[in-house]
């Protein structure tokens, strides 16, 4: 018997589909218009701007004090960190010093944060693949940080806690226990989803070598955050570039080598436990001081440009400020990571099926109204 | 390197660089429009600069006189920042700069959104379409002469 | 052990007395469709709530607990809510088709409830080709979800039911061809009933050892393929295709969908406790005497379905804990493993019978 007489040139007729805005996977309103032979994807091409809400322009009418709160609603899952990027640009750019006490809590609550952002995107990232239980496990755990969130800051999701100059409250007083109740029940929870997810054959299998991005490729297309570092790129803001009170603490950054899927879902769970040991460092030694320093009511921002990088849940944001020294700024730009990020789908899922594309957009950890800001 | 050996090693390599105040957070440097792709591709192949990560790209509008990108670019190798600018000409009739997305494919999505909110055409870019707005959109919203009376909220 | 075909008969002799034969068979044929369907309904709005209610244990949920107590009249309302919801439809959707398609995956799973037997002497329609009849008739499910994908005019709906029709029509080989037959050789019959009866020393499932043990893991790796759920449930891929092949469908033609998914779960169950755990017969230990006598006691059906729950509870296990499959995946499963296991099972079976090393 040959092989040779199996037709392989069947021809087939490559067409669209429109992913989005309204589709289950996409976390919001992202619209890709796939262009697939079978379940093949010959082609991605992201539309954007269904929850563009020009926040870029509306910084440039309104004051410093104002802008912090509109940030919230860029990566909405790591508002508090969007806050003290706009606040540590500000601060940076008038010279002003915030007490160490400020430091710490504005540190603990980024790790809450990100904790708080890692979890959810766990408990999506089981449910896209498949593994609906996931998502419950990981509100279960995340109420928790919402709770603390909520008794000393006052809001769950939208913080608004970081202003120029410190901090809008001090802490509540029963923060500290709550947060290491949380940390101890935590690291008890953390196995558990190792065991549900990242041990399970099948949610391996779906992710092994799916969305490989290569090292050049990752810097190429300026990919940051975990899914870089999934890549075995060395990009943490809060290592190379550090802010508040990274420098006080010590932590690893966690570089997997391999690229794919795989490797950035087990960066973020790692992270976690990070995030964890950050946590214990500080929150014992909180020192006492000021919340806040005293700041005009209306800040105007000498002339020039100013930049400001952090680490957010999803990767580096920027905010670059253009100074013309008036109450508003002429030009307030924020550099989001999903944006970065999402410029690499296109050239990653191509050859994979459209499951594939799934796993790869929740591996990347798109939060759309940070990509459309 | 440090800023002062960017800035000397640049001058002694490209002319016609204008280098902001020394007071700026970043090495600022200022590039003819003409000389920009020759310039980007000596930050990103010089083996002593080696600026392979562009963490950002902003367009801004310098009115009334031209608009303008922003490049901030960072060696994941040396770990030092540069700040480049590259100005349009006329604000109404001459606004293209040539594309670096072939240098910096991350440069690709961050030009289409240029494009879009600001109008700055890049001459050369694969794939110059909006991204935000609908295709039939007029008008760049972020410029600073941008009215539209419906939607905007003017202090 | 409790005949049922006496109660049958003494209602058929009742009405023999009465009428003519022709009616006697008219009405006869009602009784039995008004019983099938109205199992049918039960089964759906039990299995929804159990569904539910499972879900919930495994994720730290309550579940449904507003309607009835504990919740138990949630799939009541749910069903009046369905019924009373406007049927919408796409425009530019094949009539036809569109309309037709549910009636075909409604159908398979009730006519495959006629043949199983549910107690001594309680099979509606008592065939010698039983197994095969099974076999036949759930592929007439999978023309419906075809159906339904393809007049749906929607590319989501279209990629659902050829991944479903892709899925179906492998499993059904590995399946039919080696995980039931592998019992059929043990056996010696196609009938249901008979193969229950020949359980009575002990049910195949221990009898058959090894060959026996393989064949029941295949079996119910298959059913779960069969109906579509997780780990297998890339037809409906809620993150991927939306809903799949019923995505266009509303009101009662979406609950016809769904719960036909919830009695094949039922079917799938109900064979492989038919096949390899002794269908109704009751649970015996060898040589614990009182023990299996105060067994007897409890009668068929109750022990069929409750043998037949433990297999649900193990369907709805997999679902609240395994990830989904991709297309390519399930496909290499079938064609590259499961097949080749199980054709080499049979044999092995084969060899094992033609020794007699059956316990």
């Amino acid at each position: 018997m040959t092989t040779t007489d199996v037709n392989t040139n069947l021809k087939t007729q490559e067409y669209l589909i429109n992913m989005g805005p309204q589709h289950p996977a996409a976390h919001g309103v992202l619209r890709l218009i796939l262009t697939v032979d079978g379940e093949i994807i010959h082609k991605v091409d992201p539309d954007l701007g269904y929850i563009h809400r020009s926040i870029e322009k509306m910084c440039e009418r309104d004051t410093y004090k104002q802008i912090v709160h509109l940030t919230d609603r860029l990566d909405y899952l790591s508002s508090h960190i969007n806050n003290e990027a706009v606040c540590l640009a500000v601060e940076n750019a008038l010279g002003i010093e915030v007490p160490d006490r400020v430091k710490y809590i504005r540190t603990i609550m980024a790790e809450l944060t990100r904790l708080a952002s890692h979890q959810l995107w766990w408990g999506v990232m089981g449910m896209d693949i498949g593994a609906l239980t996931a998502f419950m496990y990981a509100f279960r755990d995340r109420e928790m940080i919402n709770d603390i969130m909520e008794e000393t800051v006052g809001a769950r999701l939208t913080m608004n806690y970081n202003i120029p100059g410190g901090l809008m409250f001090d802490i509540h007083p029963g923060f500290q226990k709550k947060v290491k109740d949380f940390i101890k029940h935590f690291r008890k929870a953390l196995p558990e989803y190792n065991t549900l997810l990242s041990d399970n054959i099948i949610f391996k299998k779906r992710l092994q070598g799916i969305g490989y991005i290569s090292k050049e490729d990752a810097i190429a297309y300026g990919v940051s955050g975990p899914s870089a570092r999934g890549s075995g790129i060395s990009c943490d803001v809060r290592k190379i570039h550090p802010y508040s009170a990274y420098d006080k603490v010590e932590f690893n950054e966690i570089l997997i080598e391999g690229g794919d899927s795989y490797d950035r879902y087990m960066v973020r769970m790692k992270e976690m436990e990070e995030s964890m040991n950050i946590i214990d460092q500080l929150i014992d030694n909180i020192p006492e001081g000021d919340f806040q320093v005293k700041t005009p009511a209306l800040i105007k921002l000498p002339k020039g440009e100013y930049y400001q990088k952090v680490e957010t849940a999803r990767g580096e944001l920027g905010v670059f400020i253009i100074s013309d020294g008036k109450k508003s700024p002429y030009r307030f730009k924020f550099r989001s990571p999903g944006f970065s990020n999402l410029s690499i789908l296109d050239k990653i899922s191509r050859g994979h099926k459209i499951a594939d594309l799934v796993a790869i957009m929740s591996s990347l950890d798109f939060v759309i109204p940070d990509i459309d800001r | 390197m440090t800023r002062t050996e960017l800035q000397s090693f640049l001058t002694s390599k490209v002319e016609g660089l204008e280098f902001g105040e020394e007071t700026t957070q970043y090495l600022t440097v200022t590039v003819p429009r003409e000389k920009l792709r020759d310039f980007m591709f000596l930050l990103k192949d010089t083996e002593e600069l080696a600026f392979d990560y562009m963490f950002s790209l902003t367009a801004v509008d310098w009115f009334p006189k031209y608009l303008g990108v922003v490049y901030h670019l960072e060696s994941t190798k040396y770990r030092h920042i540069l700040v480049v600018h590259v100005n349009t000409g006329n604000r109404e009739d001459d606004i293209s700069v040539d594309t670096v997305s072939d240098i910096y494919p991350t440069a690709h999505f961050h030009e289409r959104e240029a494009y879009d909110l600001m109008g700055i055409v890049f001459e050369g870019h694969s794939d110059l379409r909006r991204l935000f707005l609908t295709d039939d959109w007029v008008g760049h919203p972020l410029r600073k002469d941008y009215v539209d009376e419906a939607n905007m909220i003017v202090k | 052990m409790y005949d049922f075909s006496k109660m049958t008969g003494a209602i058929h002799e009742w009405l023999s007395s009465l009428m003519p034969s022709i009616l006697v068979t008219t009405i006869e044929w009602v009784l039995i469709g008004v019983v099938f369907l109205a199992l049918f309904a039960i089964l759906g709005l039990v299995l929804v709530i159990l569904e539910r209610k499972i879900a919930g244990f495994f994720q730290f949920r309550l579940g449904p607990n507003r309607v009835g107590p504990y919740g138990m009249f949630q799939t009541v309302a749910d069903t009046v809510k369905l019924l009373l919801k406007e049927l919408v439809s796409t425009n530019k959707v094949d009539k036809f088709l569109y309309n037709v398609a549910p009636f075909f995956v409604i159908i398979a799973p009730l006519m495959i409830m006629a043949v199983i037997p549910y107690g001594f002497g309680l099979t509606a329609y008592d065939i010698n080709v039983g197994l095969l009849f099974v076999m036949a008739v759930s592929s007439i499910g999978v023309v419906g979800i075809l159906l339904a994908g393809w007049s749906s005019n929607n590319k989501y709906s279209l990629i659902g039911a050829m991944r479903s029709g892709a899925v179906i029509i492998s499993y059904e080989l590995s399946m039919g061809l080696s995980a039931l037959l592998a019992i059929v050789l043990l056996a010696g019959s196609l009938n249901l009933n008979d193969i229950v009866m020949s359980q009575q020393a002990g049910w195949w499932l221990f009898r058959g050892h090894i060959p026996a043990i393989i064949a029941f893991v295949i079996y119910i790796i298959t059913g779960t393929a069969e109906t579509n759920r997780v780990p297998f449930d890339l037809t409906e891929a809620e993150s991927e295709l939306g809903a799949g092949y019923h995505a266009e469908y509303s009101g009662i033609k979406f609950a016809f969908f769904f719960l036909s998914e919830f009695v094949n779960m039922f079917i799938i169950s109900a064979l492989a406790v038919t096949i390899f755990l002794g269908g109704w017969l009751p649970f015996h230990i060898p040589g614990w005497e009182g023990f299996n006598n105060s067994m007897n006691y409890i009668p068929g059906p109750v022990w069929f379905f409750l043998k037949t729950g433990v297999i649900i509870f193990l369907l709805m296990w997999f679902r609240w804990t395994f990830p989904r499959l991709r297309i390519d995946q399930i496909l290499t499963l079938e064609w590259k493993y499961l097949l080749p296991i199980s054709l080499l099972n049979l044999v092995l079976m084969a060899f094992v019978v033609m020794m007699g090393w059956v316990f």
